[in-house]
């Protein structure tokens, strides 16, 4: 049993090299993951972005961390799919039939996920500071919208770990994340919400995707954060605790 | 007692109401090629998932290189390896990093060189660097027993090895069997095919409606049948005999 332990850090090392290059392998992850955001944030700065008053003059500061949250829900819900596919092809089972540690294979996919987030992430800032992203944020700012990012990501990603570990059929897989990838959406991330009908904003303002977006925004703009970001790490929490409580036992199901 | 490598005593599995094993007692010697026959949905599989510890049994017992299945599944998972139903092969790495990669999880100290010895030895080299994506459902088969060969486990099993195979394929892996066999590694066998358990197999068991309802060596079953009266019958060759010989002649050239 101890000695089982003693493997965990390698054989996660294991499984994480693996699905990495199943991300690196497929054109169609890396073009969701990180052309699509991309694209969508263009979209938003030179054809929308014209038109959409914000009150600030650099749209594409105002909209990227709504991008970010989309890049990382789209990533999460690829987690979900590996996940299913090592269910559904068996090898699971030949993982699990092995003197590995017990989780090793599960925690692979988790910093699998969190890592491809990363990636996606700094590709996404490097092309926003290539169209005229200009933070004004220091150090430790970034270090905070990087433990939001990276909190947000976690709990996604326990959402998606339930999902491949529980979904019947492939087509269930990702059908968890279209919500989280439209959620943005009706948030503060593109248009204020002030100039939203009364249902929609109160939707809006209450829904976790609206405190994340503003700690961040305000974070890399150097504005005072007020009361948003404990609303947001609140949620951010929340959703972790609940969601990794519902992975964990569709795991211990399936591994019986 | 250390003449077995399994011993299953009164076990029992349901899934909701579905009453699958009603109590089932075998035994496998070590060193000995054992195929379980069955239909299919006759609880094959189960009792191939209780003995690698991937399934819990609700009675009875299940013994493994002396282990119990149960409470000591660590021990049980260090003897054994799996070869499961379908192809448990990574279809985005190529031949070559699905050996690497299994070599490390049990791990072994040079696992490029265990990889290489294995694609060598199934002829998988030329084929090595490529995605298994590519790859035939024969080749895949073979990469997948390949893995389970990776640390040379006491006891192997194999839940339908040749399920789907074309008969060039279906021989490539009883020959495979044959050698580990040979080997001093006692073969697990699951399969639907009367003639390769009859092929293969120094013991047969058959899995009926929950339960064993006959065991024993090929000979020990033929008794079990009124002794055989002489007829005289034109001996044809089988088809896939010719096909198995045509082929086999095509290689040679």
């Amino acid at each position: 049993m101890d000695a089982m332990e003693n493997h965990f850090l390698s054989d996660m090392r294991v499984m994480f090299g693996r699905s990495m290059r199943h991300i690196f392998r497929s054109t169609d992850t890396i073009l969701t993951v990180a052309v699509m955001p991309v694209a969508l944030m263009l979209l938003f700065v030179y054809v929308f972005g014209g038109a959409i008053q914000t009150g600030t003059d650099n749209y594409v500061n105002y909209v990227l961390p709504g991008i970010l949250l989309i890049a990382i829900a789209s990533g999460t819900s690829y987690t979900a799919y590996r996940l299913f596919m090592d269910k559904q092809r068996g090898i699971f089972e030949r993982f699990q039939s092995m003197p590995i540690a017990r989780s090793a294979a599960l925690w692979g996919h988790v910093l699998t996920s969190l890592v491809s987030d990363a990636i996606s992430v700094a590709a996404i800032i490097l092309v926003a500071l290539i169209i005229g992203f200009r933070p004004s944020a220091g150090v430790v700012p970034w270090l905070a919208v990087a433990g939001i990012l990276a909190l947000f990501a976690l709990a996604l990603t326990w959402i998606a770990a339930t999902a491949g570990l529980s979904a019947k059929s492939v087509d269930g897989v990702s059908a968890f994340s279209y919500p989280l990838i439209f959620l943005p959406f009706i948030s503060s991330a593109f248009v204020p919400t002030e100039s939203m009908p009364p249902v929609v904003r109160a939707f809006a303002e209450n829904q976790p995707v609206t405190p994340i977006v503003e700690s961040i925004r305000a974070l890399l703009s150097g504005q005072p954060i007020g009361s948003d970001i404990w609303v947001a790490l609140a949620w951010c929490l929340a959703i972790l605790i609940v969601a990794y409580l519902f992975a964990m036992r569709a795991y211990q199901r399936k591994v019986a | 007692m250390h003449n077995q490598a399994i011993q299953v005593k009164g076990l029992q599995k349901s899934f909701k109401q579905l009453h699958v094993l009603k109590g089932v007692d075998f035994e496998v010697e070590k060193g000995s090629i054992f195929a379980l026959l069955g239909s299919n949905g006759a609880g094959k599989t189960t009792i191939v998932k209780i003995l690698t510890t991937l399934l819990k049994p609700e009675g009875g017992t299940a013994t493994v290189n002396g282990f119990d299945a149960v409470s000591n599944p660590d021990s049980v998972r260090r003897s054994i390896s799996l070869t499961g139903q379908f192809a448990a092969v990574d279809e985005m790495l190529t031949g070559r990093e699905n050996l690497i990669m299994i070599a490390k999880l049990r791990h072994l100290k040079n696992p490029r060189k265990v990889a290489d010895e294995l694609l060598n030895r199934f002829g998988l080299t030329d084929a090595a660097d490529r995605s298994v994506s590519t790859f035939s459902g024969g080749m895949r088969r073979r990469l997948d027993i390949a893995m389970s060969l990776i640390g040379k486990p006491q006891l192997v099993f194999l839940d339908e090895p040749t399920a789907g195979l074309d008969p060039e394929a279906r021989f490539e892996v009883w020959k495979v069997v044959k050698e580990l066999a040979n080997g001093g590694t006692t073969v697990f066998l699951t399969t639907q095919y009367l003639d390769e358990a009859e092929q293969l197999a120094d013991q047969i068991a058959i899995l009926h409606e929950g339960r064993i309802i006959a065991s024993g060596t090929l000979a020990d079953l033929k008794k079990l049948f009124p002794p055989a009266r002489v007829e005289y019958v034109e001996k044809q060759p089988s088809l896939e005999e010719i096909f198995i010989a045509i082929v086999g002649k095509k290689e040679e050239r």
